[in-house]
This record gives C-alpha cells, structure tokens and sequence, in this order.
C-alpha cells in the first residue's frame, strides 16, 4: 500500500517535470522574448537590447535557464512579469484564488446535483425521468461554454434585468462582493460540470445494479432502498471519485472561457491576456500553475480511491 | 452490447457495411434527427455560396442592428452586414477545419495508440508518460501557445487542432488495442504462426476500427467546440469571414438592440454539435460500444 502511494506520488512529479519542460519548450518557441516585449518598438536600439537581455539572464543557454527558473518555481518564485513589472507571485495569487473560487461554487453546486440526477437517471433507467435527465445532458455537455454563458445572460441580465451580466468587482475585493456578480458563472460553469458527471454517475449505477450480489440481495427480499443505499451507492459512486476529478480537471480549460464573457477577474483571463501580449514568463507560471492543479487533482482522485477501495492495492498500477 | 450488430453480418463487403450501418443508425429516432442535421449542414456548406441571398462583407449603413424584414429575414449586425448571409456560410470554416483536423487525429493517433499497445514495454511507458503530460496541460493554453507562434492560417489551425486532439486517441487506441490482444484468437494466430503484420491486419484492427470510429465522432464534435471557442476568443478566423463563433462575440456587445444577430449563430452551431452528438451515439449504439463510459478527455 505505501509502496503504492509512493509510486503514485513518484509519477505525478514525473508528469509535473514533463510539463515544465513542454511548456518551457513551448514558450520558447515564440518569436522574440521577453525583452522585445518589454522594449517594444524600442527594440531597434540594440545597446538596450543587449544590456535588458544582460540584465534578466537572458544570454545564458536555454537549458541553464530552464534549471534557473524552475529552481525558482519550486521555492515559490515565479519570476518578473517584464511587461506589467511586477513579480509574478504577486499578479498570479489573486486571481487564482477568484478562480479557485469560482471552481470550489460551481462544484458545490453542481456535484451534488450531478449525484442526485445521476442516481436518479439510473433508477428510472429507460423511463421518462431518465430520458429526459439523460437527454438535457447530452445538450448541456455538447454546448460550448461561451454558448450557454452568453444564453444566460441574455435571459438574466439583458431581458430580465436579474443579475449583473458582467463581473465589474475589483479582482482584489474581498471574497462576499463577488457573491451577487458569481452567480450567472456558477451557473455557467456547474451547468457543463454537472452533465459530465451526472452521465458518469448513471453508468456506474447502472453497471452496479446488473451486478450479481445486488440481483441476489433483491432476490432475497431485501427492501429495494435499503438495496440501493446499503449497497448500490457505495460501490458505484467510488469509480466516479475518480472521473470526477479527471472532469474537474478538464474543465479548467472551460474556466477560461466563461472568466472571458463574464469578464471575471481569473486565472483564465490573465492567461489569455498574458499570451495576446506576448508576456512570456506569466505564460509559463499560469501553465505551471493549471498543470500543478490538474496533476493534483488527479493524485488525491487517486489516492482517495485507494484509501476507500481495498481491491485497488493489491492490483498493479 | 447491442443485439442487432450489423457490423458482423456482411463482412468483406465495406460499401455494404456503411450502408448497412447508417441505415441502423437511421432506426433510432436521435440517430435520424442526428443524422439529417449533419447532413442538412454539410449540404447547406457546401452549396451556400451559391445561394445566399447578399454578399457576406457588403455594409449598410440602413440596415446597422437592423430587425427582422422581408428584405433581410434575420436583420443586420453591427456593422450592417446582412445576418442571414453570415449565418448561412458562418459553418463552412469550422466544418472544414475540424472535419480535416479529426481525421488526421484518429489516423496518427490511433496508429501510434496501436503499436504502443502491440509492443508495450520501455517504449510504451515513456510515450504514455509524454501523453499524460501533454494531458495535463488546459488545451486552450497549448492552443493559444502555439497560435501565438504561428497564427491563425487555416494551415496552422488543422495540424495544431489534430496534433492535440490526436494525443487522446493514442490512449483509446491503445486500450482498444490491449483488449484485443489479450483475447483467445489472437493467441491461435500467433500459434498458427500468422506474421505479425497479418495479425495487425486481419485480426486486431478490424476490432479496433469500430472504437475508433465512434471515438473520431465523439472528437469532430469536441473539435467543433474547440475551434469556435478560439474564434469566439479571437484567435480563430480572421474578420471579415463569416464565422459562427466570431459573430457571437461581435453581436454580444449589442445583444440588447440586436439579439438575432447573437441567436442565429448560436442556434446553428448548436444544432450542429448536437447533430454530431446525436450521430455519435447512434454510431456508438449501433456498433455496440459504450460512450458513457468515455469521460472527455
């Protein structure tokens, strides 16, 4: 078992090291760098060129300054947006937390919800609740996140006048003045979440109530809700700790773009802000940053099934 | 398991077998709606120039956020450029461009998937390492990533988009392909002495072709998505072309003057991913292959 733990452990920060390394690669690649961006149009002057390049270590080879600035992300320092001149540490932490915030209501929401449909899809399997649960989920899970986000607020906020259609909080305010602005991206983005796992909870369900200890506990008289949560529900929602993570995971490509029509101060938007301006060191730190959460989620999803399913540690990994 | 599995009841025959295939996705009522939205669209790409009613670029200063008239059935856009027009060749791009970068995806993908399932070993393990970090970066930073080198070229967007979403089908084709092999006739074949390229051939990617199939569908809808996501984030199609994505960005800002120029968009590339979708399960029901189980990554 700790055997396993450790090589689970050994294997997610062998991805993170993967990744650093892409990303790294990835943003070298782009045309110019950090000091063509810092001096615009300034570039033609090369004595400046070269003495900005001297100054943040830019004429060392790529790999010494890979060592370099990963060194740095493991000690926590990010490096110096040239283009916003500031240290990164401090651009990037605020708004994660508004993106983290975002993330944690919408799972809030919508996991729950997401159990509940998906129990109850699996129950009436076939029926009329369930063709209609399954069915909404498909239309929710197959519309691109900028579809819905705009659909809700054009029903919210232009027409009924409900809710603010776009975020004008300070991304620095504390955490209860989002409360009214978050509530069309909660939506958004739990609406998208919850069909993913609502889909995934109904097959396991499904597949548990075909097995044949749950057959043999009907067949013997057990009252049908205590088959359901005695036996049912443990065993089939343990598979989906697991996809919930990987969805989770996935959906963080989404925050993106519901952050962007929503214009919530996020991670996302930073993202997307940094790269059309050519911000190269705050490329690398988000895109570390979203892999550190995604490697994460992953490891604990793991860890958790684990911890709660004896028959996963005796198998190979 | 589906019951009816037409797949096996004509075998040799490969026209037989996709007729055969789609008139079994046909049967189920979500496969026929599914099956005449894809094919409405696809037909609507391909003669709409002919047939639009104006020229897509002409502005009118008359018909700026324009409502609905018999002139122009779905009003003007913001800069007085007729809606229905647009509407109409705003697919043809993401048709196109996500249709190639599929197919590109699931060859490259699903061949590389294959061998690694085949040969396993130190190889197999390091490329899923490479794949399972690739996966752990957010698609649309990898996209931006590389857009921001390269731009946003019709020639840029297809290999990006079938480089990435290919990446994934290495990991289905692979698992496809490790089913297959453990099972008994693939034992016999290696006993009767078959070469390796017979097996490959004859046996295993006849099994995993199906999988395949319906994955390639799953992904020509995560693709459409995808790529109107970027338009609609600007770093898509270049304005003036028509494009779904980029119009309901543009309309956005006048959504309260002009909501039509936002919902005729809106609806026709829902309805094309849900059209996709609705075929993809039917595909998936026909060959007897469980989507539900696929989670999206």
């Amino acid at each position: 078992m700790f055997k396993l733990i450790l090589r689970r452990l050994a294997l997610g920060v062998l991805t993170l090291v993967m990744v650093t390394i892409i990303v790294f690669v990835g943003v070298e690649a782009l045309p110019g760098d950090a000091c063509t961006a810092y001096l615009g149009r300034d570039t033609a002057l090369e004595t400046k060129l070269a003495k900005c390049r001297d100054d943040f270590g830019l004429n060392q080879p790529a790999h010494e300054r890979f060592f370099v600035w990963a060194g740095g992300a493991l000690q926590g320092d990010l490096g110096i947006s040239t283009r916003r001149n500031k240290p990164i540490s401090d651009l990037v932490q605020i708004r994660l937390r508004n993106t983290l915030l975002l993330g944690a209501a919408a799972s809030a929401v919508g996991i729950p919800i997401a159990i509940l449909l998906g129990v109850i899809a699996a129950l009436t399997r076939d029926r009329a609740a369930d063709l209609w649960i399954s069915t909404s989920a498909i239309f929710a899970m197959t519309l691109p996140e900028f579809i819905s986000a705009t659909l809700l607020i054009l029903f919210f906020s232009v027409w009924l006048g409900w809710l603010p259609g776009i975020v004008i909080t300070r991304p620095d305010a504390p955490v209860f003045e989002f409360l009214q602005d978050i509530i069309l991206p909660i939506i958004a983005l739990a609406f998208v979440m919850t069909a993913h796992i609502l889909r995934m909870v109904r097959t396991c369900v499904i597949d548990v109530m075909a097995s044949d200890y749950v057959q043999m506990a009907i067949l013997k008289g057990v009252p049908y809700w205590q088959v359901v949560f005695r036996h049912v529900l443990p065993n089939a929602l343990l598979p989906t700790i697991n996809l919930v993570a990987l969805t989770l995971a996935w959906l963080l490509g989404g925050t993106v773009v519901i952050e962007v029509v929503f214009n919530y101060p996020g991670l996302g938007r930073l993202m997307l802000d940094s790269v059309s301006d050519r911000d190269l060191a705050l490329v690398q730190a988000i895109a570390l940053i979203l892999a550190v959460l995604y490697v994460g989620l992953n490891l604990v999803a793991d860890l958790l099934s684990l911890v709660a399913n004896p028959r996963l540690r005796t198998m190979k990994v | 398991m589906a019951v009816a599995n037409p797949a096996n009841e004509a075998p040799g025959n490969r026209a037989l077998r996709v007729g055969a295939v789609i008139r079994e996705m046909a049967r189920r009522p979500s496969g026929l709606v599914g099956l005449a939205i894809v094919g409405g669209h696809v037909l609507l790409a391909v003669i709409s120039p002919w047939i639009v009613p104006y020229d897509y670029t002409t502005q009118d200063s008359r018909l700026v956020l324009a409502s609905p008239s018999p002139e122009h059935w779905l009003g003007g856009d913001h800069l007085g450029r007729d809606v229905l027009t647009r509407t109409m060749l705003g697919g043809r791009q993401a048709l196109v461009i996500s249709g190639l970068g599929t197919l590109i995806a699931v060859l490259w993908g699903g061949s590389l998937g294959l061998v690694l399932g085949l040969i396993g070993g130190k190889v197999d393990d390091v490329v899923m390492r490479v794949v399972d970090a690739f996966m752990a970066i957010p698609w649309i930073l990898f996209l931006l990533l590389i857009i921001a080198v390269l731009g946003t070229a019709d020639a840029v967007l297809i290999p990006t988009l079938a480089f990435f979403y290919g990446i994934s089908v290495i990991r289905i084709s692979r698992a496809a392909t490790h089913d297959v092999t453990a099972r008994d006739f693939i034992t016999a074949a290696r006993a009767r002495g078959e070469r390796m390229w017979t097996i490959v051939w004859r046996e295993i990617l006849p099994n995993v072709r199906d999988v395949m199939l319906v994955d390639g569908a799953m992904r020509w809808s995560w693709m459409i998505l995808a790529f109107s996501s970027l338009s609609f984030l600007g770093f898509g199609i270049t304005p003036p072309t028509a494009d779904w994505g980029l119009m309901i960005a543009n309309g956005r800002s006048y959504m309260a003057v002009a909501p039509w120029a936002v919902l005729a968009p809106i609806i026709a590339l829902s309805s094309m991913i849900i059209g996709v979708n609705l075929s993809a399960d039917a595909l998936a029901k026909t060959l007897g292959i469980d989507r539900a189980q696929k989670a999206p990554v």
